[in-house]
């Protein structure tokens, strides 16, 4: 019978189903942070259990570090106290932490696939919605609630209703100046942040197979803002040469083996999906965001949609925005490179390229924080370091930072912050901020015109790598 | 967990659509290491304003309305997988969500702690609010044996979705925990044969 991607890793991981239809998943890596961890051990505790498989769970602290002067102890004591729980739980459990300190630190969803734990055919969970990134390798990955972190810790499994597949396909070639994240902004300003409710999606098409395998996480990254639990892309090549003699991938005749069923993980050709959708890529436009959901998104130089909707109205009531205006020529305080979307050693490449020789505008606080340690240390290396600093941007260490503000790098109220993260919720980057995303090309465009400019004018100027 | 069976409870109209969890808890709250006390920032920044002042004009702030019931526009809880926006609706004293439409791991969530998600139609929904608009008194009555919502007195009633499972898991106050915990021969014999590359 033939079968879709997801359907071929779902099913070689199902332990038995339940008579009222659910199916017990066994999960092969479990990530775990400070914020969704603590009540599950608690519960662990309480129910005297132990951990089933302890090998198979890896720990970081991200969402609730400091990305200035990691070396001292963190001064907001209840972020302390949520990172030194993490210590101690790893600790009496004896889970593997790359803590603060440790090389190997960093955004969950960046230090999984740079290590090489994160492979193809795997299912990954993490208390964190944004584990959909790991789906780029061709993986099952998903965002889970603290009692299935806790369930997972306690037997490895998952007690799951079975997803519906949904197929989206995009073709062509992407103009100048338009990247991955603006492929998937396009497509959840298409589908709305409902549209892939109760999917799970693999994105597929010759625009998609042509990307990196950090364009591509980028895109899975943010399937959970348009409602799926996940999305996937198959393996090939470039995720092969990527997970090649990574500190955690197979070696020599294994990683041989693993090639072997590896190359089996694709969609059959007759495979059924309940949903697809086709988009081309020479229609997809640099896009931003303009409202408080990632399906408010636009081509920069167009207008501001309308609507008669009061959640609309007051969408843009928050954003200090009119229907029917063009965002073109508005003044930006604040650039944001970051987040689990757009913070790997690409990015910084990216944004480096083009700021090169140039300087942010004057009144503009441009941060750009590193997705894990070894990209901060990979950047040094090739000098992207320099780069970013005589440009006048802010370096800072690896963690979450203003992508959700739980720290102190939060963007004051009613000021626009332009940034690469993935949610552009009310109060998302601080109380009263207002965000609107972007890929990090259009970011480091506008920190250097201090405005939102159509980046189009620009690309000529960037140097394709 | 505690048990669910039926709830006869006035409500609270949120008509906004897309209600995203960090609407419903604020992310600079997650910083606690136990399941308490999250009610209390319920809502924080539509509760109240930068100097900690009541907002007036938002639901939970005004005192003509009451009940364990909220009632909220299509899509409530989208956003991240963060449980504790289940635990602060929980801890503030809801016990059940109606909506034309939830995210799917808000669900789950609400499901794992003895929140009950009540999904309806458009229509339905918008009845209720209607009806709560002219009437704040308004009860809606849930019967998760029957897996119907109706509003005593009108004609009004519809039946909803649940699966099996958590319909016992709700009923009887388990979770899944206690049932894969059961399992856990069956899961052994499966990581016998499992091999991951
Ligand atoms: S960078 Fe942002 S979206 Fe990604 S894991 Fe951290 S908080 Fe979540």
């Amino acid at each position: 019978m033939s079968k879709t991607l997801f359907e071929k890793v779902w099913d070689s991981h199902i332990v038995d189903s339940v008579e009222s239809g659910q199916e017990i998943l066994y999960i092969d890596r479990h990530f775990i942070h400070e914020v969704t961890s603590p009540q599950a051990f608690d519960g662990i505790r309480r129910r005297g259990t132990g951990l089933f498989r302890k090998n198979r769970i890896v720990a970081t602290a991200d969402h609730n570090v400091p990305t200035k002067d990691q070396h001292l102890p963190i001064k907001d004591l209840l972020s302390k106290l949520q990172v030194d729980t993490l210590i101690q739980n790893c600790d009496d459990f004896d889970i593997e932490l790359y803590g603060l300190g440790h090389p190997y630190q960093g955004i969950v969803h960046v230090i999984g696939p740079e290590l090489g734990i994160t492979k193809p055919g795997m299912t990954i969970v993490c208390g964190d919605s944004h584990t959909s990134t790991h789906g780029a390798f061709g993986a099952i990955a998903f965002g889970i609630g603290t009692s299935q972190v806790e369930q997972v810790m306690a037997t490895q499994c998952l007690l799951l209703e079975r997803p519906k597949t949904m197929r989206i396909t995009i073709n062509g070639n992407l103009a100048d100046g338009v990247s991955s994240k603006d492929i998937i902004l396009y497509i959840i300003s298409k589908l709305g942040t409902a549209g892939g409710t109760g999917y799970f999606v693999e994105y597929a098409g010759s625009a998609i197979t042509a990307l990196s395998m950090e364009a591509r996480m980028t895109i899975c990254n943010m399937s959970i803002e348009m409602g799926a639990r996940g999305g996937m892309i198959a393996p090939d090549e470039i995720t092969y040469d990527y997970v090649k003699g990574r500190e955690f991938s197979p070696k020599g005749d294994s990683f041989d083996k693993a090639i072997c069923h590896w190359n089996t993980l694709y969609s059959d050709e007759d495979a059924q999906f309940d949903k697809e959708y086709a988009f081309e890529a020479e229609e997809i436009p640099p896009m931003i965001t303009y409202g408080t959901n990632p399906g408010m998104g636009i081509g920069i130089s167009d207008k501001i949609p309308k609507s008669n909707s009061e959640s609309f109205k007051k969408s843009l009531k928050y954003m200090g925005l009119e229907m029917d205006m063009s965002l073109l020529g508005k003044r930006i305080d604040h650039v944001f490179i970051g987040s689990c979307t757009n913070s790997r050693i690409e990015d910084l490449r990216i944004v480096a390229d083009y700021v090169k020789g140039k300087q942010k505008a004057e009144h503009v606080k441009a941060m750009i924080v590193p997705g894990s340690k070894q990209v901060e240390k990979q950047a040094e290396e090739e000098g992207i370091h320099e780069v970013l600093k005589e440009a006048g941007f802010e370096l800072r260490e690896p963690g979450c930072s203003a992508c959700l503000g739980m720290n102190e790098d939060k963007i004051p109220e009613g000021e626009y912050c332009i940034s690469t993260s993935n949610r552009n919720f009310e109060g998302r980057q601080g109380p009263g901020a207002r965000t609107m995303l972007v890929s990090p090309l259009t970011a480091a465009i506008i920190a250097i015109e201090g405005k939102i400019v159509d980046t189009r004018n620009f690309v000529n100027e960037v140097v394709t790598a | 967990m505690e048990k669910f069976n039926t709830l006869t409870s006035t409500v609270i109209p949120l008509p906004n659509e897309d209600v995203d969890t960090d609407q419903i808890i604020p992310a600079r709250f997650l910083k606690s290491t136990t399941r308490q006390g999250f009610g209390e920032n319920l809502f924080k920044d539509w509760r109240f304003d930068s100097d900690r002042k009541m907002k007036d004009g938002f639901i939970l702030n005004d005192p003509s309305y009451s009940g364990s019931i909220l009632v909220a526009g299509k899509n409530f809880g989208c956003g991240s997988s963060r449980e504790h926006a289940a635990w602060a609706l929980y801890d503030y004293g809801f016990r059940a969500i109606i909506s034309s439409y939830f995210a799917d791991i808000f669900k789950g969530n609400a499901l794992n702690n003895g929140l009950l998600p009540v999904q309806v139609s458009d229509d339905f929904l918008e009845i209720i609010f209607e009806l709560v608009e002219s009437e704040k008194n308004t009860e809606l009555k849930i019967d998760l044996v029957d897996q119907q919502l109706s509003i005593p007195g009108t004609i009004y009633s519809e039946k909803f979705n649940i699966s099996a499972y958590k319909k016992t898991c709700l009923l009887n106050g388990y979770d899944d925990i206690d049932y894969l915990i059961s399992k856990k021969s069956q899961i052994e014999q499966f990581e016998q044969t499992h091999i991951e590359f």
